[in-house]
C-alpha cells in the first residue's frame, strides 16, 4: 500500500529569520500520493514551510527527510531532492532568455542528462498535459500569466517529481486565468501526485485536499480533512480566518 | 475701457515673451543657423591653432604623414610605422582584456560566493588595485613584479594592464549578475541545477544585456590606458608615435594623427556594441 507511506516527514522544525522565528516546532507528515493544502493569514510561515521542503530556506533546528533523505548542509543530498520535489512559484519564474521548449528541456538535459530527442519530447508531452502545445516556440513574456504558469507547472513535471510544492501559484494572476491553471492541478492531483499546496483557493482545496493545514505565527495550529476543517474547525483563529475568506 | 485694456496688455506680456524665446530656440535649432554656429566654431579652433603654429614658425609637412601609414616602395606594399603600431595596441589591449575578463569574473564570483575568505580576497585585491593609479601599478608590475619573474615588458604591461581592469570589469559582473532576479536562482535550483549550472544556463546569459553597455566602456577605456606602457617603451602606437617625433620633429602632425587613429578605432568599437545590443535586446 503505497498511500500510507510516509515520503515527507518534518519534525519539530524551527526556522529564525535572524531574531524572528518564522517556524516554531513544525511537524508534519505528508504519505505518498497525498494531497495537503496549507492556509492561513500572511506572514503565518507557509511560504517558508515549503521553502524548507526543497531547502530554498535552511531551517535552523528539527529535522526534515524527503522521500528516506534527510535535509543537512549535505549539497549531494540537497541535489538529490530537488529533483525529486517540483516546485511552482508565485511569480512563475521562468527563464526569460529561453523559449518555453527551452524552459523545459534545461533541466532534463543539464541535470538528469538524458538524450535531447528525449528531453524534446518530454516536453512536447506535458505541454500537452497543459494544454499549452502550442506555445512551445514562444518566449515566456509573449504568454498570459495563466499560460506562464501553466508553463511553470510543465517545466517542474519535465524533471518528473515524486512530490509538486506550490507556492500560491494563482495569487499573482488576473481573475480570469485562475481557473485554467487550477484545472492543471486539479488534474494533477487525480494523477496521483502528491502535492502540498498554498493557496486560498478555498474551492480548489476542498475538492482535492485530503488534509488541510492552517498555520498562524510559524506554527500549525489545525490539521483536518476538508469535511472537519471547513465546517466545524476546533481553532478560533482558523474559524476567524475561514469567516473571513468565505464571507464574499 | 483704457484700463481694461492696460490689464489685459500686461497680462499678455508673459506669454509673449515665453513665445519669442520658443521662436528663438526654433531659429537656432534650424538646420542653416545649426550648421553657420558649427562651422564659425570649428573655425575659430583650427584658426586658433594655425595661427598658434604660424606664431611660432611651425613647418606643417602633412605630406609625409601618408608614408607612416602606408607606402608604395620597389618591394610593393608595406604597412608604415604607425599602422604596425597600431596593430601592437589593438594586440596588447586585446589579449589584456581578455585575460581581465577571466581575472574579473573569478573575482566577481568569489565576492558572490559568500565564502568569508572568498570576500576578504576580492576585496582587498580590488581595494589595491582600484586605489592606485596605473602609472604606479605599471612601475610595480615592471620594475618589481617583473624583475622577480624575468618578465619581458610587454608581459608586464598586458599583466598589469589586465590587472588594472580586471577590478573594474568585476564590478561590472557583479552588477549584471546581481541585476538578475532573485526568483531566477531559485526557480534553476528548484529543478535541481548545482551553482556552476545556474551561472552557466540562467544567470550568465541574462546578466549580458545588463554588462554589454558597460563592457563597452571598458573595451574602450583599455585601449585608452594601453598608451601608458609607452613609459617602459613597449613598441605600441603611443611609443611610435614618439619614436616618429625624435626622428622627424613633426610633433604637431604625429600627435594630430595618432589621436585620430585612437578616435576611429574606438568610435568603431561603439559603434560595434551598440550594433550587439540591439541584437540581444531582440531575442530576450
Amino acid at each position: 500500500m503505497p498511500e500510507t507511506q510516509p515520503i515527507i516527514e518534518i519534525r519539530n522544525v524551527d526556522k529564525f529569520f535572524g531574531d524572528f522565528q518564522a517556524l516554531s516546532d513544525v511537524s508534519l507528515t505528508v504519505n505518498s500520493g497525498e494531497k495537503v493544502v496549507i492556509c492561513g493569514p500572511s506572514g503565518s510561515g507557509k511560504s517558508t514551510l515549503i521553502r524548507c521542503v526543497n531547502r530554498l530556506e535552511e531551517h535552523t533546528s528539527g529535522q526534515l527527510f524527503v522521500d528516506g533523505i534527510e535535509l543537512t548542509g549535505e549539497t549531494r543530498n540537497i541535489r538529490a531532492v530537488r529533483m525529486e520535489v517540483g516546485m511552482v512559484f508565485q511569480q512563475f519564474n521562468l527563464f526569460p532568455h529561453l523559449t518555453v521548449l527551452e524552459n523545459l528541456t534545461v533541466g532534463p538535459l543539464r541535470v538528469r542528462k538524458i538524450s535531447k530527442a528525449d528531453a524534446i519530447a518530454r516536453a512536447r508531452k506535458y505541454l500537452e498535459r497543459v494544454h499549452i502545445p502550442e506555445q512551445a516556440d514562444k518566449y515566456p513574456a509573449q504568454l498570459s500569466g495563466g499560460q506562464q504558469q501553466r508553463v511553470a507547472i510543465a517545466r517542474s513535471l519535465c524533471m518528473e517529481p515524486r512530490i509538486m510544492l506550490f507556492d500560491e501559484p494563482t495569487s499573482a494572476l488576473d481573475p480570469e486565468m485562475i481557473n485554467e491553471v487550477l484545472d492543471v492541478m486539479i488534474e494533477l492531483a487525480e494523477s496521483g501526485m502528491t502535492m502540498i499546496c498554498v493557496t486560498h483557493e478555498m474551492g480548489f482545496a476542498n475538492r482535492v485536499a485530503d488534509q488541510m493545514v492552517f498555520m498562524d505565527g510559524g506554527k500549525i495550529v489545525e490539521i483536518a480533512p476538508p469535511s472537519v476543517f471547513f465546517t466545524k474547525p476546533k481553532n478560533p483563529r482558523c474559524r476567524e480566518f475561514l469567516d473571513q475568506i468565505l464571507e464574499h | 475701457m483704457s484700463g481694461r485694456l492696460g490689464i489685459s496688455g500686461r497680462a499678455n506680456r508673459p506669454g509673449t515673451s515665453i513665445m519669442m524665446l520658443a521662436q528663438a530656440r526654433k531659429a537656432l535649432n534650424s538646420k542653416p543657423m545649426s550648421v553657420l554656429i558649427y562651422c564659425g566654431v570649428m573655425y575659430l579652433i583650427i584658426y586658433g591653432c594655425l595661427a598658434g603654429a604660424e606664431a611660432m614658425g611651425y613647418n606643417w609637412q602633412w605630406y609625409r604623414i601618408p608614408d607612416y601609414l602606408f607606402r608604395m616602395t620597389d618591394d610593393g606594399f608595406q604597412w608604415g610605422e604607425i599602422s604596425v603600431g597600431l596593430v601592437k595596441t589593438l594586440l596588447l589591449s586585446g589579449q589584456a582584456f581578455l585575460l581581465a575578463l577571466i581575472i574579473g569574473l573569478a573575482v566577481a564570483l568569489l565576492r558572490l560566493s559568500g565564502l568569508v575568505v572568498g570576500v576578504a580576497v576580492s576585496i582587498v585585491f580590488l581595494e589595491f588595485v582600484r586605489n592606485m593609479p596605473l602609472l604606479v601599478l605599471l612601475y610595480l608590475f615592471y620594475y618589481i613584479i617583473g624583475a622577480i619573474f624575468g618578465l619581458d615588458r610587454y608581459t608586464a604591461s598586458v599583466l598589469c594592464l589586465a590587472v588594472f581592469h580586471a577590478a573594474l570589469v568585476s564590478e561590472i559582473f557583479r552588477a549584471g549578475i546581481n541585476a538578475v532576479p532573485v526568483g531566477q536562482w531559485e526557480a534553476a535550483k528548484s529543478i535541481g541545477m548545482s551553482t556552476v549550472q545556474c551561472y552557466r544556463y540562467i544567470i550568465l546569459p541574462q546578466s549580458v544585456k545588463f554588462m554589454l553597455p558597460p563592457m563597452t566602456g571598458e573595451v574602450v577605456h583599455m585601449v585608452k590606458s594601453s598608451a601608458i606602457v609607452s613609459v617602459i617603451a613597449v613598441a605600441e602606437l603611443t611609443t611610435i608615435g614618439r619614436n616618429l617625433i625624435s626622428d622627424t620633429y613633426m610633433s604637431f602632425e604625429i600627435w594630430f594623427t595618432i589621436a585620430a587613429v585612437y578616435m576611429v578605432v574606438t568610435l568603431m568599437l561603439s559603434v560595434f556594441v551598440t550594433f550587439m545590443e540591439r541584437r540581444y535586446a531582440v531575442s530576450t
